[in-house]
């Protein structure tokens, strides 16, 4: 009996509380008129940034591939003639990627990044299908400064062993001098 | 009132009731809105309301399909019934002192036996549309609504004890002093959880309680059917709502302003009562619903029976 109260009490005050919502704001956002505010860090339209030099972050490694929990990136790697290394092709199905952002972390060169666009809609599947030329933009993005092959070890034209930042110059393994 | 009249003025319920049915389907979603902190639909028209004509032309145009599995003659009939069983209840309501269809001398039965023939189209179109679903949702229905009913009738019996007649407009002229509902709050309290069980509405609707049933008796229905079965729900929704003011809430009695004035507005008050339950209450347990009904909304109701009874009895002096 005791119980059957406090629930028919619990109840009213429930149905108190609402009505008391009547002079609340309400929280919608009135979308397309009115845009609600996306971190810099929301998850949104994937794109492919360059380095603070201009050149193509992307060293086609294949690591956002194989991260990706649906499978939506493909991707072939060539190497330049400079010795870089670029995505032949680059293409990432829209239409599948859940945009958890799991290709961005496991990125590391900073190519691929994640913004705050999400309105992407198509009248046609195919269409969000996005190759490398739509998905490459001219800024860094998120990071400004960071530049791959400036403290990676690897050679390119213009850049020895031992010149990157923090790289110690190549032992020279046939010398007897210390 | 002569004939030619009677036949204009159930022209005009008929077609009032089901537009006011139509216009409420938009106003307890802004309403809901309103009380759950959205903004409810507000795109077509001024605040939204054209939204009811262009639900009926999405409901017009859908493709009115018959599942080849279902019992074509009652699937395509049980709708209709529930709309036939809420409009034959309104014929009884009196709106004002000579604005009722009909003035039986057991109104009150009248309304009773149309609200439980309602049970009926649910019930078969649940049976017709031989799908597991559908079928779990008109059993439910038929069990709630038979175990609602009982004490649906008997906490009437209250009313009509101290009104001393089962004529609506009578019961009505006995609030002239003072409102049933604040003689018979018990009374009031368990007509109106029995008639929100009757017709079906959240929290009790449990027929077509969508987490677990997909969407219950109607799960197979669509178009115009499927709007049918929305419009009895509504139209039932009203006729409670007309009943409750008139048995309880003193019908058109009111001062300064016009009885018709006084009795809709009263009636709405009580449809916006409706509107917050819904957006407040959380649907119960099957089991929850059968135990409250008989262990604690029966009781209660027989107790007040047997009280008012005792009352009246010592009133009018009957007791040695
Ligand atoms: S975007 Fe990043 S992870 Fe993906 S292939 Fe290019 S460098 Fe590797
Ligand atoms: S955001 Fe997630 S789903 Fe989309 S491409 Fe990157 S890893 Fe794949």
């Amino acid at each position: 009996m005791l119980a059957l109260l406090e629930s028919l009490r619990s109840q009213l005050v429930t149905m108190g509380r609402v009505l008391g919502h009547t002079f609340t704001r309400s929280e919608t956002v009135q979308y397309p008129e009115q845009k609600p505010y996306l971190a810099p860090r929301y998850r949104g339209r994937i794109v492919l940034t360059k380095d603070p030099d201009g050149e193509e972050r992307c060293v086609a490694c294949n690591l956002c591939a194989v991260a990706c929990p649906v499978g939506c990136i493909a991707l072939q790697q060539g190497v330049n003639d400079d010795g870089r290394w670029h995505a032949e092709f680059f293409r990432i199905n829209f239409s599948r990627c859940i945009m958890c952002g799991m290709c961005e972390e496991a990125c590391p060169t900073y190519a691929i990044q994640l913004t705050p666009d999400f309105e992407m809609c198509e009248y046609e599947r195919t269409s969000l299908v996005y190759e490398k030329e739509h998905l490459l933009i001219d800024g860094p993005g998120k990071y400004h400064d960071y530049n791959f092959y400036r403290v990676s070890g690897l050679e390119i034209a213009g850049k020895q062993k031992g010149q990157a930042q923090n790289e110690a110059e190549p032992i020279n393994v046939k010398s007897l001098l210390p | 009132m002569d004939e030619l009249k009677v036949v204009a003025f159930i022209v005009a319920l008929v077609g009032g009731a089901v537009g006011a049915a139509a216009v409420m389907t938009w106003f307890e979603r802004r309403m809901l809105g309103i009380w759950q902190d959205r903004l409810g639909p507000n795109r077509i028209g001024p605040f939204g309301i054209v939204l009811v004509a262009a639900d009926m032309l999405k409901l017009l145009g859908k493709h009115d399909w018959i599942p080849p599995f279902a019992d074509r003659p009652v699937f395509v009939l049980a709708p209709t019934a529930i709309v036939i069983a809420m409009m034959l209840g309104f014929a009884v309501v009196p709106f004002a002192p000579d604005l009722v269809v009909i003035d039986m001398n057991v109104g009150l039965l009248f309304f009773l036996a149309m609200t439980s023939l309602a049970v009926y189209s649910v019930l078969l179109g649940g049976l017709a549309s031989n799908n597991k679903y559908a079928l779990l949702g008109g059993l439910r229905s038929a069990a709630q609504m038979v175990s609602y009913e009982v004490f649906m009738g008997l906490s009437l019996m209250g009313v009509v004890m101290l009104a001393g007649s089962f004529s609506l407009p009578t019961i009505v002229e006995a609030q002239s002093q003072l409102w049933f509902a604040i003689t018979q709050p018990l009374g009031l309290f368990v007509f109106i959880i029995a008639g929100l069980a009757e017709s079906h509405r959240l929290p009790f609707d449990l027929p077509e309680a969508e987490h677990e049933l997909t969407a219950g008796f109607h799960t197979e229905y669509g178009g115009m059917k499927f709007a049918m079965f929305m419009l009895g729900e509504y139209l039932g929704l009203m006729l409670i709502s007309c009943m409750i003011t008139t048995l309880f809430l003193g019908g058109w009695l009111g001062p300064v302003l016009p009885p018709i004035v006084w009795f809709f507005l009263k009636t709405f008050v009580v449809i916006l009562f409706f509107i917050l339950l819904r957006a407040a209450i959380p649907r119960p347990r099957y089991d929850q619903l059968m135990s409250l009904g008989w262990k604690v909304m029966l009781p209660i109701t027989l107790i007040n029976l047997m009280l008012t009874g005792a009352i009246a009895l010592w009133q009018s002096g009957g007791m040695p």
